[in-house]
């Protein structure tokens, strides 16, 4: 039996149910209450959340924890454990593991890690194609029945326009969407950042934006004749928000993310070579922030996906071309968010619970998380004023490859509640020992 | 010698370093020259100090005027290069530098495939650190020896007119050669197929031109880069021959330059590709000339990160 919850003082942002104010909230057995006895009021978890908000859990649809295969860079328990941290209930994990996610053996697999070992909710996602190599198409509908929420390549786009057809039809009969990274890998080869002016000076191979809009284009004219759903992650360029606008004012079922990151960083933050802003697609420059800025007021860009790719110190310690390209993302993109859309750019917090929580499930075809009477307590509790302070040691991913850190951003989670228990609380986890 | 003018410990590249530092390291390296050729045994020495040349890239020229540079001032000169090094071992760039520095090296010159490896070794050692090529980045000894030796024959490059013929998309010599020569005044313009010489380059304040006659007309130098065709023959432009006809370098353009002008070239050279094999071998050609100033530039180098180094330490 869990524990009641009493959130007491907070200000309830529920999109779901247009609601917006000062209530207390009460959870018990896992579910939204009503009320709570004397007696369940005099032994509940009470988390004190005036001046902090009280939201819907949040939902990151792209991040990787590499288990199967990368235990040295992440696993289901250490990224859970950011995961919670960083205010997120539920997330999609990427079939680019070791095995990759191409059999519903690895999917079982995964899925017995998840119960053992995690305290939020992690989907498994499965490969588009066999071994994520983009020749033959992986075994969708087994994938399906054990388990999986998405298919996707995972940071890697299928080259081959045909197979990519099919694929999609494929995946729609089993109703998965298609998650896919946009990327020419002919047009991006060699690259290791954005192509422009930066690039040119520093030395370093450039990856064009025509390489985002081309594979942006042919999922939208894919969509367009299949009526398959495709969502396009990681959107970094202008042109490409341009070409999904036009796409939804037309009906095409696209979706699309961006990240905290690339709506945060610009390219010249590499003129130092440092591999931490290393990232794909690379952060590019000034006119396309302002594009995805308006793109995610608009609609155009549905969510934020955080992209969360750990890589481990000694990985990326190395000369800036031969370095993996990922950033860490989980436990950061809250308070970018907030600092970015919330602070700078007047977006309000009820846009912001939107971006992070029910606009990634409507991309899944999920119900999307409320905190209504009878509804489960997935949830999170911050205080968007309070500064959160991001250095290796307050970050709970077991990699610390953030280009964030020794800085100082808006936005402190205080508590986040999994089904009805609370997994994250002051900067400790009450579920787990270790 | 006012050895203030002076303070770095490295030397990355030329885009961070002030007008009066490369006047500086001019100054220097033209009484190495002189010094040099007098046979004058006075130089100043770095007796006793280890020069280690890590050379994970080919080279020929490079690596022999460091070599000769450090020799002459009478440091002790190791050079690794990629076979014989740890790093095909799997060893990173990090553990061979600290390795080094642990051995007791006192200066590392490197040349390395990738963009600012110089930089990063930098942050990694704590004495000082020479780019001899790091990627298509920067090769700023390879940039100080093409202006000591055009300032030797035409004084003030303020306002002279400078052509950059080739590979410039790749090529680091390119990079080095625009900074230094925008900061010394000189109006640079860059030619070449517009795959290898793409309008961007703008930024950096140069004149992109993919009209040959229009970009050596009046130019008071052209110095030529080699076309690196083992690399991107198939993708940046048709074939050699093509290159050749289009944009190589024979008499009939070479007129176009101003009377007097000089013909450069970093080597190796592809005979006949971008240049007329007659043409490199003319009286217009200080292509031998630059190889040696490469040893005066390179001791100046040398010698100035190395003063500078302890001055910091003590």
């Amino acid at each position: 039996m869990k524990k009641p919850i009493w959130i007491q003082g907070g200000t309830i942002i529920d999109p779901i149910n247009n609601r917006e104010e000062v209530a207390d909230l009460y959870v018990n057995d896992g579910r939204i209450v009503e009320n709570l006895s004397t007696e369940q009021k005099e032994k509940a978890f009470i988390i004190e959340a005036q001046d902090k908000i009280v939201s819907p859990g949040f939902i990151d649809i792209n991040v990787s924890f590499c288990e199967p295969g990368g235990s040295h860079r992440e696993g289901i328990r250490s990224g859970s454990k950011a995961a919670a941290a960083g205010g997120f209930t539920c997330v999609v994990a990427m079939p680019n593991t070791n095995p990759p996610c191409d059999t519903a053996g690895t999917i079982q697999f995964i899925k017995d890690a998840v119960e053992r070992e995690s305290i939020i909710k992690i989907m498994p996602s499965g490969c588009l194609t066999k071994a994520r190599e983009g020749e033959f198409l992986a075994s969708m509908g087994s994938l399906k029945k054990a388990g999986i929420c998405a298919v996707t390549d995972s940071g890697r786009s299928l080259q081959n326009n045909a197979l990519m057809e099919r694929a999609a039809e494929y995946a729609k009969m089993f109703d998965l969407v298609v998650l896919d990274p946009c990327i020419d890998d002919n047009l991006t080869e060699g690259s290791s950042m954005n192509h422009g002016p930066t690039a040119l000076k520093l030395g370093l191979r450039g990856s064009p934006r025509a390489a985002e809009d081309i594979m942006v284009s042919r999922n939208v004219i894919l969509s367009t004749y299949s009526e398959a759903r495709i969502h396009l992650q990681s959107i970094s360029s202008a042109y490409s928000v341009e070409i999904i606008r036009r796409a939804k004012q037309r009906g095409v079922k696209i979706t699309a993310d961006t990240t905290p990151h690339h709506i945060f960083f610009t390219d010249d933050c590499i003129e130092g070579y440092d591999t931490r802003y290393k990232t794909n697609p690379p952060i590019r420059e000034k006119s396309d922030i302002e594009a995805l800025l308006e793109g995610l007021k608009d609609g155009t860009i549905d969510c934020i996906a955080s992209n969360h790719r750990p890589y481990t110190r000694d990985e990326k310690d190395i000369e800036f071309d031969l370095a993996p390209a990922g950033i860490i993302g989980l436990e950061t993109a809250l308070p970018v968010v907030l600092d970015k859309l919330h602070f700078k750019n007047a977006f309000s917090l009820t846009e912001v619970v939107n971006l992070l929580s029910i606009m990634p499930s409507k991309v899944l075809n999920m119900k999307p998380p409320e905190l209504s009477i009878g509804s489960e307590a997935d949830l999170t509790v911050f205080d968007p004023n309070a500064q959160k302070s991001i250095t290796e040691e307050t970050l709970f991913s077991k990699s610390k490859n953030s280009p964030w850190l020794k800085s100082s951003l808006p936005g402190v989670v205080e508590a986040t509640c999994v089904s009805g228990e609370v997994v994250f609380y002051k900067g400790k986890f009450p579920t787990v020992s270790i | 010698m006012n050895l203030n003018r002076w303070k770095r410990k490295d030397l990355f590249g030329i885009e961070v370093l002030e007008r009066d530092e490369l006047e500086f390291i001019f100054e220097i390296a033209s009484d190495f020259r002189a010094k040099m050729d007098a046979k004058d045994k006075s130089l100043p020495s770095l007796e006793g100090q280890s020069v280690v040349n890590l050379f994970m890239e080919p080279s020929t020229r490079t690596r022999v005027a460091f070599e000769m540079a450090a020799t002459r001032l009478q440091a002790d000169v190791i050079t690794i290069s990629q076979g014989a090094s740890s790093l095909v071992k799997g060893e990173t760039l990090r553990d061979t530098a600290m390795n080094i520095q642990a051995l007791g090296a006192d200066i590392i010159v490197i040349r390395h495939s990738s963009a600012g490896s110089a930089k990063y070794l930098s942050k990694i050692v704590d004495i000082p650190v020479i780019n001899a090529g790091d990627g298509a980045h920067e090769h700023p000894t390879q940039a100080l020896l093409d202006c000591f030796t055009l300032k030797k024959h035409l004084g003030d490059l303020n306002g002279k007119k400078v052509t950059i013929l080739g590979d410039i998309l790749f090529s680091r010599v390119a990079r080095s050669n625009i900074w230094a020569l925008r900061k010394l005044g000189a109006d640079v313009t860059i030619a070449g197929p517009a795959t290898l010489v793409p309008k961007s380059f703008e930024t950096m304040g140069v004149t992109v031109c993919h009209k040959l006659e229009e970009a050596l007309y009046g130019a008071d130098a052209v110095i030529l880069l080699r076309i690196q065709h083992e690399r991107q023959t198939s993708t940046h432009f048709p074939s050699l021959g093509e290159y050749t006809s289009m944009f190589g370098l024979n008499e009939k353009r070479a007129s176009y330059l101003k009377k007097g002008a000089l013909i450069m070239h970093p080597g190796p050279l592809n005979r006949g590709v971008e240049i007329d094999s007659s043409l490199a071998d003319s009286g217009r050609s200080v292509i031998l000339e630059q190889v040696t100033n490469g040893i005066a530039v390179r001791m100046a180098a040398l010698y100035l990160c190395s003063i500078a180094n302890k001055n910091s330490t003590f």
